[in-house]
């Protein structure tokens, strides 16, 4: 027990409060479960879906476009060979010597028809630097037949559901036909040096893979490029990143894009999910809460004629209206708290074994692949989800507790103690 | 100066609708240190008459004074307060806190006036020994028989050093042992205290006790006499 403090609120109301909430087992545990289940059950609702995103959002920025690109001024509205640019040294060398940025990589990319004897394809031809690129996304990893490529090589690696679409295998050939650096006609014969799995099914559509320096032979570009692509350490801030960066290079020249500028529909489709996730969450709270204020009505209705004896022996409305407002907060906290505690082991469950929805569902699945990214969902560990749920629950219980209020605003002494 | 006093006291339930004329003109004093029962039939305004007296409701006309302050001049707040500090309260039943135990029901209204905690530890087992219930003072209300628990009302009531302690009907739902019971203690914290009690009853063995016996018929009173 605390020292008896000269304090001007007399510290015994949790006390009471505590006490009464016990008075009813019952309906204390139902309501207690009813917010246990809420914060459960949204904790672990955001969770997948943020870590989901999360996932997704890592891979593609892992395994192909990179954090952060630095393009010709207007190439990312108008993407075009004759938005290429010289990437000299000394930019690389002041971009790269920002402490966040790992690398540079200089990228060659385009639009193509590629071709066998039978088939053909749109596809996005990109130019890369076998060796840096390899370093620092790991392709060799992810080659799933034949083998990878060298610089200066005439041989390109296809991404390996457009192979299984073209027909085509390591050894074979694949004809490009694009158009070039200002109006030249490119084209051009490769053989496939291996296939690569990109996580993302809608690169894994469409990629071919070109060292840089074919590609920029094929582009007719001499050594130009179209982007360079810039990996960050994984903690960093990209947009306040991108924005150190974009001081420091000539804007006039160039534009420095952050992921969610050069892939806005990324944004927009995570917004939309998010938004669906809430509206749900909302519904669940709706439900809750309309447990909780039951409770609420039920707590104040039976007792009263107590009110009305405490009232008239001297006790002030606000000190009772305070009481209730801890009875129901202390619920509402309670299972908020052990909400949050039990929802850590299920999402980290969650985290450790994702679900999986090609196991689940092929519709979801389809759906999932549109936007471009692998239906596997690892559920995102941010304590924040689960702090946010728990004070949602410790808002929404503190302002109905404002309830009793007004009920003893209104309470006549007299009438009540008829009751 | 009176302890308490009523002037032209009425009052009117539902005045707008079916009047009810429960109290039609009561001037009344009470002096400390009295040992007063409110008698009188069934719906004659007793409790209505407490209730006024003690600032639980308004009267329809009329004044009350306690101790010269006319409580009709008083804020809600204020008269809570006034409650708190100058009148005891023992209700017909249900006076506890059911989630406090004996001596925290009567700590209770002393925390509320802010005393001391030793203060309040002291005297609230000095008071529960006055009403023959210190072994009790741990227990919570629902182990205790309702001559218990109207003991430790009284206990309650006193605890806060009222002016005088009102009680509406205590003895009603007692049987002869309890109601003999808590009226000795009631008569001997008079005796040996001074406190003043004032208490309505229907039951003639309570009526014997008093010291003054005020009659109520239809809302006047009728009788007033001091055995
Ligand atoms: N809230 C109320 N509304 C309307 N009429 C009321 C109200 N309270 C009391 N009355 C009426 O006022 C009159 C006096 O009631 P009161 O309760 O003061 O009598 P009482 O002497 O205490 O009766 P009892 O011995 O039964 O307790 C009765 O006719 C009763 O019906
Ligand atoms: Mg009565």
């Amino acid at each position: 027990m605390k020292k008896q403090k000269r304090t001007t609120e007399p510290p015994f109301l949790p006390l009471l409060a505590w006490r009464n909430i016990w008075r009813n087992k019952r309906r204390t545990l139902i309501t207690l479960l009813s917010v246990f289940m809420a914060v459960l059950l949204s904790s672990l609702m955001i969770s997948i879906q943020q870590g989901a995103w999360n996932a997704m959002i890592a891979n593609l920025l892992n395994t192909y476009t990179g954090y952060i690109q630095i393009h010709r001024k207007g190439y990312n509205d108008n993407p075009s060979v004759n938005l290429s640019f010289q990437a000299s040294q000394e930019l690389i060398r002041k971009i790269e010597s920002h402490p966040k940025v790992q690398i540079a990589l200089p990228r060659l990319e385009s639009f193509a028809l590629a071709s066998t004897e039978n088939l053909s394809r749109g596809v996005l031809v990109l130019g890369i630097n076998p060796e840096a690129e390899n370093a620092i996304t790991n392709l060799t990893a992810r080659i799933s037949k034949g083998k990878y490529f060298a610089e200066g090589e005439k041989s390109a690696l296809l991404s390996d559901s457009l192979a299984a679409h073209l027909q085509l295998q390591p050894g074979d050939t694949i004809v490009l036909l694009s158009q070039g650096y200002h109006g030249m006609s490119a084209a051009g014969k490769y053989s496939i040096a291996g296939l690569v799995h990109f996580p993302s099914p809608d690169i894994n559509r469409n990629l071919v893979l070109l060292p840089l320096k074919t590609a920029q032979e094929f582009y007719g570009t001499g050594n130009r490029i179209t982007s360079l692509a810039l990996f960050l350490d994984s903690d960093s801030d990209v947009e306040k990143t991108a924005k150190t960066l974009q001081n420091q290079v000539d804007t006039s020249q160039y534009e420095v894009l952050s992921w969610t500028q050069t892939m806005p529909e990324l944004v927009q489709a995570r917004d939309v999910d998010t938004a669906g996730a809430i509206l749900m969450l909302a519904v669940l709270y709706v439900i809750v809460s309309f447990g909780i204020f039951g409770t609420l009505i039920m707590m104040v209705r039976e007792r009263i004629y107590e009110m009305g004896v405490l009232i008239a022996i001297g006790m002030k409305r606000y000190l009772l209206g305070i009481m209730f407002w801890l009875e129901i907060t202390f619920i509402g906290l309670l299972g908020a708290i052990l909400g949050m505690i039990a929802s850590f082991p299920v999402v980290y469950y969650f985290h450790q074994h994702p679900i999986n929805m090609t196991q689940l569902s092929s519709d979801a699945t389809a759906i999932y692949e549109r936007f471009g990214f692998e239906p596997i969902f690892p559920a995102s560990m941010d304590p924040n989800i689960f702090v946010q749920q728990a004070l949602f629950i410790f808002l929404i219980t503190s302002i109905m507790a404002l309830y009793p209020f007004w009920t003893l605003k209104k309470l006549k002494v007299m009438e009540a103690m008829k009751s | 100066m009176s302890l308490i006093e009523t002037r032209q006291l009425t009052k009117t339930y539902n005045p707008e609708t079916v009047p009810v004329h429960a109290l039609r003109g009561v001037d009344l004093c009470i002096e400390k240190g009295e040992f007063t029962a409110i008698v009188g039939p069934s719906g004659s305004g007793k409790t209505t008459l407490l209730n006024i007296i003690g600032g639980l409701d308004k009267p329809s006309s009329g004044q009350v004074l306690i101790n010269q302050t006319d409580i009709a001049q008083l804020s809600e707040n204020q008269l809570i307060d006034f409650r708190r500090d100058h009148i005891g309260f023992v209700f017909q039943a249900y006076n506890l806190i059911p989630v406090l135990t004996a001596r925290e029901n009567v700590s209770f209204i002393m925390l509320l006036q802010k005393r001391p905690a030793a203060e309040r530890k002291a005297r609230a087992m000095e008071l529960l020994e006055a009403v023959g219930i210190a072994e009790k003072a741990d227990v919570r209300p629902i182990y205790l028989s309702g001559g218990q628990q109207q003991r430790v009302a009284v206990a309650r009531a006193l605890a806060s050093r009222p002016d005088f302690v009102l009680a509406d009907e205590p003895t009603a739902n007692l049987d002869s042992v309890a109601t003999k019971r808590l009226l000795d203690i009631m008569a001997r914290l008079n005796e040996e205290e001074g406190m003043t009690f004032i208490f309505s009853t229907h039951d003639q063995r309570v009526i014997d006790r008093a010291r003054r016996i005020i009659r109520l018929e239809d809302g006047k009173i009728t009788q007033d006499e001091t055995p």
